[in-house]
């Protein structure tokens, strides 16, 4: 790049200091939220001295530690399932003309670029009609809980899986299947040994995507949970609402040390697969996630 | 290349055949990839499709006497209440908010995006994974970590006070919820800014100033129009999700400023009031469909 096309004297100092000031926005919210997670005393404002107390009270919660497991138990379940129907669907979209297929990829999208209140009140509706039918249909008492919290998160996640994994279908050429077809492997074969070993790391970027997804979901699932079962981030909401205390530090940072660990496996996973250092990024950028954003996993294709 | 004699009725058994062959080769095709479809496809109709139609046939539902709704006899009631000055006042307050969320995102993004743009590989890739750890982490820790810090006895009340400010008292308040709708999506706007800054020619740049335009001039005339793309793209991914903002409000903002996220829910939970919830929930998603509509008209896609 030419000299003359970078900023020099005080517009480069200018746009310079600027970008500090950005990033320091960024990370001093983070950076007081995790020193204050180790103040003692109650007042979150004022350093009172070093102390795990807060951490050791997360662990001894008994409603906190229910609901990580609730919690683990819905993103595994639902991140498994979507991943199968997300890649299938992925492969029908990518490689196959299909009587209604415009439908189904409009029907695809939407779960992601609909706004999460509005996802939020179908799931409140939907479940409501739902027991109700059972119940005067099969006299079934069925409540809202773990079950409709995993339905709803997988309503979403397939979305997430297909386009992660559609966008790395769509960067592959269909020579090797065709080559192997050629070859007289059959399809199962083609797709074990061909396409499935190619399309890996988008099926695992895919997968920690809807995992962190269902992690972070608050307003789909505050809708979706019923007195049976909670998710650690409905329960912390719930906490947060009725006021800022150390126990919720505590509890913020292990959340947010869990989805930075969640972001460097991906990336770890996007350098192992072996696709260099710019892989690296595009890697993160395919795991990129936060619930209330949805329309952005548009930019990454 | 070489000319193959073909005897006339080979080619007529040819001509016959390829299509008849063809035809049942791509139903075979279509088939098959209706059947890896299908699960998905059934899938989302059921736990999807469904729900939808659910909110949109409340939507024209009425609400009895005892907070239940009742489904026959459809009507727009619930369309006309968005009419109400309460509603139409959380309506606007929620446009404006979103219109300044957005405006301060961009304002904030584009010089950082530039410079981002302006830097070599190692600098340019460190910034951008910096840029990614926040818009990593938990949305609602993020929140959470502003109500700390804007608290009653959070630290910037401690330093307000400590330069001889006064007590201020932010938290609760529409600016703390703007702080935290552009904590937010702030990286929303960075990153397809960066994009297309990233793609243009910086010569040209180079050639404006030659020909002796002002810093300004080549900013208004030639970076910004060239930049469009990424404005519009990351104009609409912070908008959208701002205006249906749950989350944030909740936490930051007060109950006198009420905002359409919050009020929707309050439809359901609280008021008991679901057709209008509903049709709020519809008018939420109308805007995002146009919204997306635009988003993939201007090429946002290819970004």
């Amino acid at each position: 790049m030419s000299s003359t096309v970078q900023p020099r004297g005080a517009t480069k100092i200018a746009l310079s200091v600027h970008s500090w000031l950005v990033y320091i926005f960024f990370f001093a919210p983070i950076f007081v939220l995790i020193v204050f997670s180790f103040s003692d005393g109650r007042n979150v404002g004022r350093w009172g001295g070093f102390t795990l107390e807060w951490y050791q009270g997360f662990f001894d919660h008994n409603q906190i530690q229910s609901a990580v497991w609730v919690s683990i138990r819905v993103a595994l379940l639902s991140t498994v399932i979507s991943v199968v129907l997300g890649t299938l669907a992925a492969l029908a979209l990518e490689r196959f003309k299909f009587r209604g297929r415009q439908v189904f990829d409009a029907l695809l999208y939407l779960p992601i670029i609909i706004p999460d209140v509005t996802m939020a009140v179908m799931m409140l509706l939907f479940f409501s009609e739902f027991f109700e039918l059972l119940d005067a249909w099969f006299n079934l008492d069925w409540q809202k809980g773990f079950g409709s919290i995993t339905i709803s998160h997988i309503a979403f996640n397939i979305s997430f899986v297909s386009v992660v994994v559609r966008a790395r279908l769509a960067g592959m050429s269909e020579v090797l299947e065709e080559a192997a077809l050629d070859l007289y492997a059959t399809r199962w074969k083609t797709f074990r040994y061909v396409t499935f070993p190619q399309i890996m790391p988008g099926v695992a970027a895919g997968a920690l995507l809807a995992l962190t997804e269902s992690l972070d979901d608050v307003v789909v699932t505050q809708f979706a949970a019923g007195p049976g079962a909670t998710t650690l981030p409905v329960f912390v909401f719930g906490l947060i609402r009725r006021g800022v205390t150390p126990l919720v530090n505590a509890t913020s940072v292990l959340m947010l040390t869990a989805s930075v660990f969640l972001v460097a496996l991906s990336l770890a996973f996007q350098q192992f697969s072996g696709r260099g250092g710019r892989s690296l990024l595009r890697g993160g950028r395919e795991a990129v996630s936060t619930p209330n954003n949805q329309m952005k996993k548009e930019i990454y294709q | 290349m070489t000319m193959v004699t073909v005897r006339p009725e080979e080619q007529e058994a040819a001509a016959a055949a390829t299509p008849e062959y063809e035809k049942a080769a791509s139903r075979a095709a279509s088939r098959r990839g209706l059947l890896l479809a299908l699960p998905a496809y059934a899938y989302l109709v059921l736990f999807f499709a469904v729900p939808l139609g659910i909110v949109m046939i409340y939507s024209f539902a009425t609400r009895n006497r005892f907070g239940g709704t009742d489904l026959s006899g459809w009507n727009l009631e619930a369309y006309r209440k968005l009419g109400d000055p309460i509603v139409r006042d959380i309506l606007f307050r929620s446009l404006w908010l979103a219109i300044l969320t957005t405006l301060i995102c961009l304002v904030v993004s584009y010089p950082f995006a530039y410079f981002m743009a302006t830097r070599g590989p190692v600098v340019r890739n460190v910034m951008l994974i910096f840029v990614m750890i926040p818009f990593w982490t938990n949305f609602l820790v993020r929140n959470y970590a502003w109500r700390v810090l804007l608290g009653n006895d959070g630290l910037f009340t401690n330093i307000s006070e400590a330069i001889g400010l006064g007590e201020r008292e932010l938290l609760f308040t529409t600016s703390a919820v703007m702080i935290g709708l552009v904590y937010g999506s702030l990286p929303f706007m960075v990153l397809p800014l960066y994009a297309s800054i990233e793609r243009i020619d910086l010569s040209l740049i180079e050639a404006s100033r030659d020909l002796y335009a002002s810093g300004f001039q080549t900013l208004r005339r030639i970076l910004f129009p060239l930049s469009m793309p990424g404005v519009i793209a990351g104009s609409i991914l912070v908008f959208v999700p701002s205006l249906g903002a749950y989350v944030t409000p909740e936490i930051l903002g007060g109950a006198k400023t009420t905002l359409l996220g919050s009020y929707i829910v309050t439809q359901f939970l609280t008021a008991r009031n679901w057709p209008v919830g509903a049709s709020l929930s519809f008018v939420l998603m109308a805007v995002m469909l146009v919204a997306t509509v635009v988003y993939f008209r201007t090429g946002g896609r290819n970004l």
